[in-house]
């Protein structure tokens, strides 16, 4: 019945490999600002065609 | 008459100064401008998320010449290579969805710009570039043009950029990572039912329990033992002491019974401690971080002034590199960042900052100007005498009374309650273990070490944390936003509330104007709102505003003369508006209110008064306030022009003090403090800065809570001045909802102990006991203080779309 350790273990490593997902996202900066991109996924790409207006960029 | 809203920034706009432009109603040229630049480049999609989003672009004209400035410009890039450039600015106008689309979409506005970023809590734009194709200075006169002018001020360019700390998220994530697979690795232990193959792993399961903790243990815990420690050395029994106690105590014993097979100890229970204990910091920790609470001179002064060579060319200097001799060229506006002699021939300075005084003062050629003045009216060009580390300002921010740090470590109402709950603590758990030592040395040993882990607070610990983190966040809604949550205790002992006059019980916008000389005939009206049109002076604009719109006449021969008046011919009309004293008309004695006289043709007409208002509420303030029992004092740094006035406003015995320098009011507030008071401050401005200082509270009022606030405790949006009473109201439920809940953690811990005492603890009673606990107290204040808030702004109206929009910050 040594397969109760195999499983437990397997359990572990996958909760250590969330906790460190975890640490990671922390240290991307991900929890620093927790309103911006919420809202920012929201936006639509609306500008999906091209449109030539290159000229008048610079105001 | 009919009103429209402007399309671009909403604000409301006569019919007949409205300017249609694609069929959108805009209310100046400004609002247009910006509609069309977006309009151009197909980012018409900001106007969608939300409505009227914008802000009517502000002249800048000169403004930003100094981003022209290598140094200065290095200075606030937070990466500079080749071709990669990346720089924060502060916006303070990011308030919405919209503001938030069209800054992330500058990337087609200006070439060059690669990536923008917003941070909307911070309202900053992050903003990467390419530094071959584009400049700082062009990018935020761009920001400009389109109404998000970013604010950079000395302030930035000191400042070291600190990275965020984040250590308290990590230590929770271990936390929770050590208490959910102790939990479940505990399960078989809980449901001990003889089963063959749980028993069989059960050395199994209690050493990964044992391995999973240490992290919990000795990292996520590791806040609690360094303060304990502390604490003990400098004598003050806080809370910490007891959950340190509880928490080695608990790990030791735990470790013991497992080593020697007694038992699986309560790791669990540690671990669920420790998760829930650094949950209610995280709770607590609500910061507003667009704010700033320790402002001082600096985050007013300019990074750089227009400097004149001996040649006439002007050029952008550092305020740092500013010497003695230099001449310099102040525009309208701008702040006075150095002491200096004015050599233009007049001009009129503002310094409420530095003394409270609203009313402009003129000056002339040779006068002595000050640091922290605003300049009004046209560019002025003065000579430096004193370089910006002497200045009066700089000197007067130095003096010993602004930076006395008052040593007034306030105690928490958890530190005085456990300041007796240690030591009943430690007497209950040597009287069991003395009790029981002499029948039976192991229950003693079990006696001793569970008394020490069913009373560690946690739920003590819990109380204030959720209490406060909660009432911080409602108060945060409604527009007051606190430094911390300690704030909030501070607020709850107060009795005596000290008011600044200008500015803070004042608005600071929207004089009451009034005309004194009869009645005006409707085409005088319309001769001088149209000569005031050309005028910058900020009486004029505010005359301006006032009057109704009127049909645009031609003005001719427009003439302005700093610190007098201004004239010009409308219709062969002769049209003198100004001061009492440009009009040739004496000046009244004993006049102390600013005033703006007119004369047409030749004739005086009448004068315009600007009366000061004040705030929407005020008696209904000052009567509740006086109801609750708060001494108010009123402290003002202007003459008594308004005394008469003030007093019949305020209840009887409110004490008047005019004429108040910085240093008076801050010596002011302290001796009210020597007297045993609990003082605190509501002011505006940097006059009050060492006033909000010294007092035990000190509250800073603002129009505009992103720019304008000196170092205090607390910032009040001026809208909610009115609820002043009802924040303190709450502030004291706080504090009654946090006793309530001490006594029911109180008597949790009776039970428990007598539990622990009588030997009786099983790991199971402990396991039932800890967790409901800290789930009852904590439900019960969050409950308990939302029920108070509700309570104390019943009568309010119902919140507003904006009211929401913080909410979600």
């Amino acid at each position: 019945m040594s397969v109760i350790y195999l499983l437990i273990s397997i359990s572990v490593v996958v909760s250590i490999s969330f906790f460190i997902a975890f640490v990671r996202a922390v240290r991307s900066g991900q929890y620093d600002d927790d309103y911006t991109p919420s809202v920012r996924m929201l936006f639509d790409d609306e500008l999906k065609e091209e449109t030539p207006k290159q000229e008048n960029k610079d105001k | 008459m009919d009103r429209n809203n402007c399309f671009h920034c909403g604000l409301e706009v006569a019919e007949n100064d409205t300017i249609l432009f694609d069929q959108k109603a805009f209310c100046c040229s400004g609002c247009k401008t910006v509609y069309e630049i977006f309009s151009a480049n197909d980012l018409t999609t900001y106007y969608d998320f939300e409505k009227s989003p914008g802000a009517t672009p502000l002249h800048t004209k000169g403004k930003y010449d100094f981003l022209a400035h290598e140094d200065i410009v290095s200075k606030l890039l937070e990466f500079h290579e080749k071709e990669t450039a990346i720089i924060s600015l502060n916006i303070p106008h990011i308030h919405c969805s919209s503001c938030i689309w069209i800054l992330e979409n500058l990337h087609k506005l200006l070439d060059g710009i690669v990536t923008s970023q917003v941070n909307f809590g911070r309202k900053t734009v992050r903003i990467i570039f390419n530094p071959e194709k584009t400049n700082v200075q062009e990018i935020v006169l761009l920001l400009c043009s389109v109404g998000y002018e970013p604010y950079i001020s000395l302030e930035d360019y000191e400042a070291v950029k600190t990275g965020t700390d984040r250590s308290l998220i990590y230590k929770i994530g271990v936390a929770f990572f050590s208490f959910g697979n102790v939990m479940l690795l505990s399960f078989p232990d809980y449901f001990d039912v003889g089963e063959y193959w749980l028993d069989h792993y059960k050395g199994f399961f209690r050493w990964l329990i044992f391995l999973l903790a240490l992290p919990s243990f000795f990292y996520a815990a590791n806040g609690y033992y360094t303060s304990a420690y502390k604490s003990l050395r400098s004598k003050m029994y806080t809370i910490d002491i007891p959950i340190a106690l509880g928490l080695i105590v608990m790990f030791i014993r735990s470790t013991i019974d497992m080593f020697f097979d007694y038992g699986q100890g309560f790791f669990d229970s540690l671990t669920a401690l420790v998760f829930f204990m650094l949950l209610g910091k995280l709770f607590q920790q609500k910061t507003y971080n667009f704010l700033s609470f320790e402002r001082d001179f600096k985050s007013y002064f300019p990074i750089a002034v227009t400097k004149i060579e001996s040649d006439l060319t002007e050029f952008s200097v550092p305020v740092y590199e500013i010497e003695k001799g230099d001449r310099l060229l102040i525009r309208n506006q701008e702040l006075l960042p150095v002491d200096g002699i004015l050599i233009s021939e007049a001009t009129e300075i503002d310094y409420s900052f530095v003394t409270g005084e609203a009313v402009p003062i003129p000056k002339k050629s040779g006068d002595k100007l000050y640091a922290g003045g605003k300049q009004l009216g046209n560019s002025v060009v003065l000579e430096v005498l004193k370089p910006v580390s002497q200045s009066y300002l700089t000197q007067l921010w130095s003096n010993e009374v602004f930076q006395k740090k008052v040593d007034r470590k306030h105690k928490t109402i958890t530190d005085t309650i456990s300041h007796y709950f240690t030591p009943i603590l430690l007497i209950i758990a040597l009287a069991g273990f003395t009790f029981w030592i002499f029948r039976d040395v192991t229950t003693a040993f079990n006696v001793f070490t569970a008394v020490l882990i069913v009373a560690c607070p946690c739920a003590l610990a819990l109380t204030a944390p959720f209490t406060l983190g909660n009432v911080l966040r409602i108060m945060g809604k409604k527009k007051f936003y606190l430094k911390n949550a300690v704030v909030i205790e501070q607020l709850a002992q107060v009795d005596t509330i000290v008011f600044d006059k200008t500015g803070t019980i004042t608005s600071g916008q929207a004089a009451a104007i009034r005309f004194e000389g009869g009645l005006i005939s409707a085409e005088h009206a319309v001769f001088i709102k149209n000569i005031l049109q050309g005028s910058n002076h900020p009486l004029s604009r505010k005359l301006y505003d006032f009057l109704p719109a009127t049909a645009h006449k031609k003005v001719t021969g427009f003439e302005e003369l700093p610190g007098k008046g201004i004239s010009g011919y409308i219709e062969g009309h002769n049209i003198r508006i100004g001061s009492a004293a440009y009009l040739g008309k004496p000046a009244e004695k004993g006049f102390l209110k600013t005033s703006v006289h007119c004369m047409i043709d030749g004739t005086y007409v009448g004068a315009y008064i600007f009366e000061t208002r004040y705030r929407e509420g005020l008696q209904a303030l000052f009567t509740q306030l006086r109801n609750q029992q708060y001494t108010i004092k009123i402290l003002s740094g202007d003459n008594e022009g308004e005394r008469s006035l003030l007093k019949d406003l305020l209840p009887e015995h409110t004490e008047l003090v005019f004429n108040q320098k910085p240093e008076q009011k801050l010596a002011f507030i302290a001796k009210l403090q020597e007297e045993g008071r609990n003082v605190m401050m509501i002011g505006d401005g940097l006059n009050d800065a060492g006033a909000l200082a010294q007092s035990n509270v000190g509250i800073s009022i603002s129009e505009n809570v992103n720019v304008f606030s000196p170092a205090c405790d607390g910032i009040l949006d001026a809208a909610q001045f009115s609820n002043i009473g009802r924040f303190l109201e709450l502030s004291k439920k706080a504090i009654f909802t946090i006793k309530m809940s001490f006594t029911l953690s109180l008597l949790y811990n009776v039970v428990g102990l007598a539990f622990a005492v009588s030997g009786k603890l099983s790991p199971l009673v402990a396991t039932i006991i800890m967790p409901l606990s800290t789930v009852t107290i904590v439900s019960f204040v969050t409950l308990l203080s939302n029920y108070y808030a509700k309570k104390a702004f019943r009568s309010k109206k119902k919140p507003t779309a904006t009211d929401y929009e913080m909410a979600a910050v």
